[in-house]
């Protein structure tokens, strides 16, 4: 089921949750919502499920408008971040009761339910627990729990809001893999969301980064990672440096220092300059620039070592990675300039 | 706690820097003993003068028994109406906004702090055949006052705060997401209520009905006014036990009385029963 | 939320329902019964009892409370309450002390004890001190030797007021201290604070809306019982007659207006009490919000 999120909004009392937002979702695609706290994730997967009305705007699936659709008729499997689970039931009639509230007419008969239950609970790996209490699962257990009742109504798309947000980091990262497992053996449209970036990349074939009510972009792993469309994007997805720099001559200059990056076809003016640390060459004689301050801090991160430089009059502080044996020379001074780097103009656009 | 425990064997108190437990639990327990327990035993040593046979006499006259049997008829019928109408009024409290709401969730206490003989005096002014309902319904030969169904009213008034104020905070705890989990999977309004609102809500309900059947069972002054208290019709038991004081017969009036200590014992039990298998099962009390 | 909604989605959604409330006219029926109910069974009974007390005119009404017998009534529940209030207030927080302050064996089983006295008929409160006290017993005419009146006097009638409204204090402060735990108290002994200190200057400031919301309740309780202390008072009239058994007397005397009289300085009293509660659960919330 393809989804298209048209021009939608949502206001709650006059307060912008979602500006105007619109995006397109392919059959069969598992995307990630992506974004801090509070950036409207979780309000754009409501309004999907149709939890939420639009404020202005509508939602398709496939072709159809869904919008004067209720959440019953919409059938889409929600998956809640604290699960949801009916407390007073079973496993079994937790995954049973989409299908044990159908209208008589469409509603499968009980032996076939129950099938039905059996074969998802082999799905999400919890076979022989149908008789057991939520109370009596883990938090793993629960959610895969939770994720079997969304499926069992056959639903045209699936939706997951910080589907392992409440786990610990080890179970987290068995779940990850299990959920894309599940999704390429069922196919279902999947949208989820995740303040956890390596969650997103890892897992997600598209990933939709959000700030503040607003999309900020939309790509594959390696879209969002290599060629961030926005100082947010950038700085959000792992580590960086921003340096305010200025452009001019076709040269890059912190203060009067030449950083010795091509900025060929850039206008002048002042721009700020966005690196990772690891995409850094050390310069052990620099000859026509480069950026250099003394070690202010280091610290050791796994097989490398990131230093804290001082840079420039205002020192400001950048961090870089370096060999975990790097040796700092006497001085204490390191000098590198970055190997990719994107710019940013302060009027939002950007090049590299 | 339970290593210290084992390394020390039995411990009666866990050892605390807090001053004053021998002092508070010492004074506690001799006011307990005093106020509440010497009576009581005082009225098991008077039943066990009587022996079962004795006991077995008195409990199975007529009239005793008419009048256990009024008592608890009414109750549960008054506790019954209670849980239909306690848990709607509960609803409407927890998810409802109108005006003069707050008023109306303070007057559900009325009952807690209106004096049981003024609350029996005014249903009586009402239901009385000449009174401000009971003059509307005498000409079609409905009496309401000084019959069982008299009593059924006064036991409603009694028991509607123990339903609602056992419900209500269990209501205010139900999560939204649960509701809207059951949406999603296709439940329309009415199944969410019926298949996950009322079964989460049953462990509480289930309380609430004891209590409010508890309290109704050894209810009196709201009743007598309005019961007319004809023996062998609408009798309570808690009246015959003044009745038989008044006659000077002790023994009667410590039978029916230790046979309505059981009960409330037996209710006390259900509802910590209910409580302890719901915490159980669900993971909550209550 | 309807205005946040713009006219064009407002006619896409024609069709869509909040998944989370029942539909308009659900909700009114709801609502209606609600009200009708509490109407009924809370609301025109206390109507009743100030129109039945006015029925003969205000001057009337005062007439009768001002009534010698009505005056003693009065004085007697003030006095039994005045009694039985700070005694069960002392014991409800030296229990939520002993119990919310100490790990100790069998607290569960005293808990249950403690409210026991909540799930005895008052009558069987009162007949229990007959039993106690009275003609058959030990103490009876042991007591009555020393010249000691128990029975049909006001300390039988304290005595049962007691016994009703004991667990009221406790069992409001017991739950609350639980909540608070300890560590505020150890703290205040770490520093060098006695016993005393601890408790007025640290435990008392925590729990004083809880403790007051106990009295006001036990209160309420001691003022307005009628079972157990129609058990034990013998009813004679000007003596040993509380407010609620002169509403007793006077309605069986089919003198109505001056038993709703006084029945409705009662009733007002309910109603101040639940003013003060309804007051008090705001400071509550409000108190906690800030925790
Ligand atoms: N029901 C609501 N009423 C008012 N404000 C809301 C509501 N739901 C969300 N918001 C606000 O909308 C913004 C986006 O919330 P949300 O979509 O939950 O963010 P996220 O899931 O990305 O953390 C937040 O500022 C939140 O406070
Ligand atoms: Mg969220």
């Amino acid at each position: 089921m393809e989804l298209r999120i048209d021009k939608v909004r949502k206001e709650f009392d006059r307060f912008p949750a979602l500006h105007e937002t619109s995006l397109d979702i392919r059959s069969g695609e598992l995307i990630a919502l992506l974004g801090p706290s509070g950036s409207g994730k979780t309000t754009l997967l409501r309004l999907i499920a149709g939890l939420e009305q639009p404020t202005d705007g509508a939602i398709f699936f496939g072709d159809e408008d869904a919008s004067h659709r209720s959440v019953q008729d919409r059938n889409v499997g929600f998956v809640f971040q604290h699960y949801a689970l009916f407390r007073h039931m079973t496993v079994l009639d937790n995954i049973a009761f989409g299908l044990n509230v159908r209208p008589a007419a469409i509603r499968p008969p009980k032996r076939e339910i129950e099938r039905r239950v059996l074969e998802l609970l082999d799905l999400v790996q919890l076979p022989g627990l149908e008789k057991r209490y939520p109370n009596q699962l883990s938090g793993g257990q629960r959610q895969r729990v939770a994720l079997a009742r969304a499926l069992a109504i056959e639903p045209r798309v699936l939706l997951l809001d910080e589907p392992f947000g409440a786990l610990d980091a080890q179970v987290r990262k068995g779940l990850r893999k299990w959920l894309r497992e599940i999704h390429d053996q069922t196919g279902h449209t999947t949208v989820f969301v995740t303040h956890d970036q390596e969650e997103a990349l890892e897992l997600a074939d598209r990933v939709v980064v959000m700030s503040q009510g607003r999309i900020e972009q939309v790509g594959t792993a390696d879209d969002i990672y290599d060629r961030p469309t926005s100082p947010f994007v950038f700085s959000f997805i792992g580590e960086s440096n921003a340096l305010p720099i200025r452009i001019e001559t076709g040269q890059a200059w912190l203060a009067d220092r030449p950083l010795g990056i091509d900025v060929s076809g850039e206008a002048d003016g002042p721009a700020t300059l966005y690196f990772r640390p690891q995409d850094i060459e050390i310069l052990t004689d620099p000859p026509g620039g480069g950026l250099a301050g003394p070690v202010a801090a280091q610290r050791r991160v796994a097989g490398t070592r990131h230093l804290e430089l001082e840079i420039g009059g205002d020192r400001t502080r950048v961090e870089i990675e370096v060999p975990a044996d790097y040796p700092i020379g006497e001085t204490g001074r390191v000098a590198f300039k970055p190997k990719r780097w994107r710019l940013y103009r302060n009027d939002g656009a950007s090049g590299n | 706690m339970a290593l210290s425990a084992t390394a020390s064997g039995w411990r009666f108190k866990q050892p605390s820097v807090i001053p004053g437990f021998g002092l508070t639990l010492g004074f506690t327990l001799t006011y307990l003993t005093l106020i509440v327990l010497i009576p009581l035993a005082g009225l098991g040593v008077r039943s066990a003068a009587l022996g079962w046979s004795g006991i077995w006499t008195i409990a199975t006259d007529p009239r005793v028994v008419q009048a256990l049997r009024v008592s608890f008829s009414t109750s549960l019928i008054a506790a019954l109406i209670n849980a239909v109408f306690g848990v709607i009024v509960a609803w409407v409290l927890v998810r409802y906004r109108f005006p003069g709401r707050r008023i109306l969730d303070a007057i559900v206490d009325l009952p807690f702090a209106l004096p049981t003989a003024v609350a029996g005096i005014a249903l009586t002014a009402l239901y009385a055949p000449n009174g401000w309902i009971g003059q509307y319904l005498a000409p079609y030969g409905i009496r309401l006052a000084y019959t069982p169904t008299g009593i059924v009213i006064a036991l409603i008034f009694i028991g509607l705060p123990f339903m609602v104020r056992t419900v209500q905070p269990v209501m205010e705890e139900i999560s939204r997401e649960v509701e809207e989990a059951a949406a999603t999977l296709g439940a329309n309004r009415f199944q969410t209520i019926s298949r996950i609102i009322l079964p989460g809500l049953a462990p509480a309900i289930l309380t609430g009905f004891a209590l409010a059947f508890g309290r109704a069972v050894g209810e009196y002054g709201s009743v007598i006014f309005i019961a007319g208290n004809i023996p062998y019709v609408s009798e309570i038991a808690p009246l015959l036990i003044v009745i038989r004081l008044e006659e000077y017969n002790y023994a009667g009036a410590t039978t029916i009385a230790l046979i309505m200590l059981i009960f409330s014992f037996a209710v006390l039990l259900a509802i910590n029963l209910i409580q302890a298998w719901s915490r159980r099962r669900f993971g909550y009390g209550n | 939320m309807a205005t946040d909604i713009t006219p064009a989605a407002a006619d896409r959604r024609r069709g869509w329902s909040d998944p989370v409330a029942e539909r308009p006219i659900a909700r009114a029926i709801l609502i209606g019964i609600a009200l009708s109910f509490l109407a009924l069974v809370l609301v025109i009974p206390l109507v009743a009892v100030f129109t039945e007390a006015l029925r003969n005119g205000l001057g009337a009404a005062l007439a009768a409370l001002r009534e010698p017998d009505a005056l003693a009534a009065i004085k007697l529940t003030l006095l039994v309450a005045a009694i039985a209030v700070p005694l069960n207030l002392v014991f409800g927080v030296a229990a939520a002390w002993a119990i919310a302050k100490f790990e100790f064996k069998g607290k569960a089983f005293l808990i249950t004890l403690i409210d026991l006295p909540f799930s005895v008929s008052p009558v069987i409160a009162g007949l229990i001190y007959i039993l106690l006290f009275g003609a058959g017993s030990v103490l009876g005419p042991y007591l009555q030797s020393y010249g000691v009146q128990i029975l049909f006097a006001v300390p039988g009638i304290v005595l049962a007021t007691i016994f009703v409204t004991f667990p009221f204090v406790a069992r409001e402060l017991i739950p609350l201290m639980q909540d608070q735990g300890t560590g505020e108290e150890e703290a205040a002994i770490s520093l060098g604070a006695n016993g005393w200190q601890t408790f007025w200057r640290v435990t008392l400031p925590n729990i004083k809306w809880g403790l007051l919301y106990g009295v006001l309740l036990c209160n309420a309780r001691a003022m307005g019982e009628f079972g157990a202390v129609s058990v034990i008072s013998g009813r004679l009239r000007g003596q040993t007659n509380t407010m609620p058994l002169h509403v007793e007397i006077l309605y069986n005397e089919y003198n109505f207006s001056a038993a709703f009289a006084v029945a409705s300085l009662l009733a007002l009293l309910a109603l101040v009490t639940l003013v003060l509660k309804a007051l008090l659960e705001l400071r509550y919330s409000r108190d906690s919000v800030g925790h």
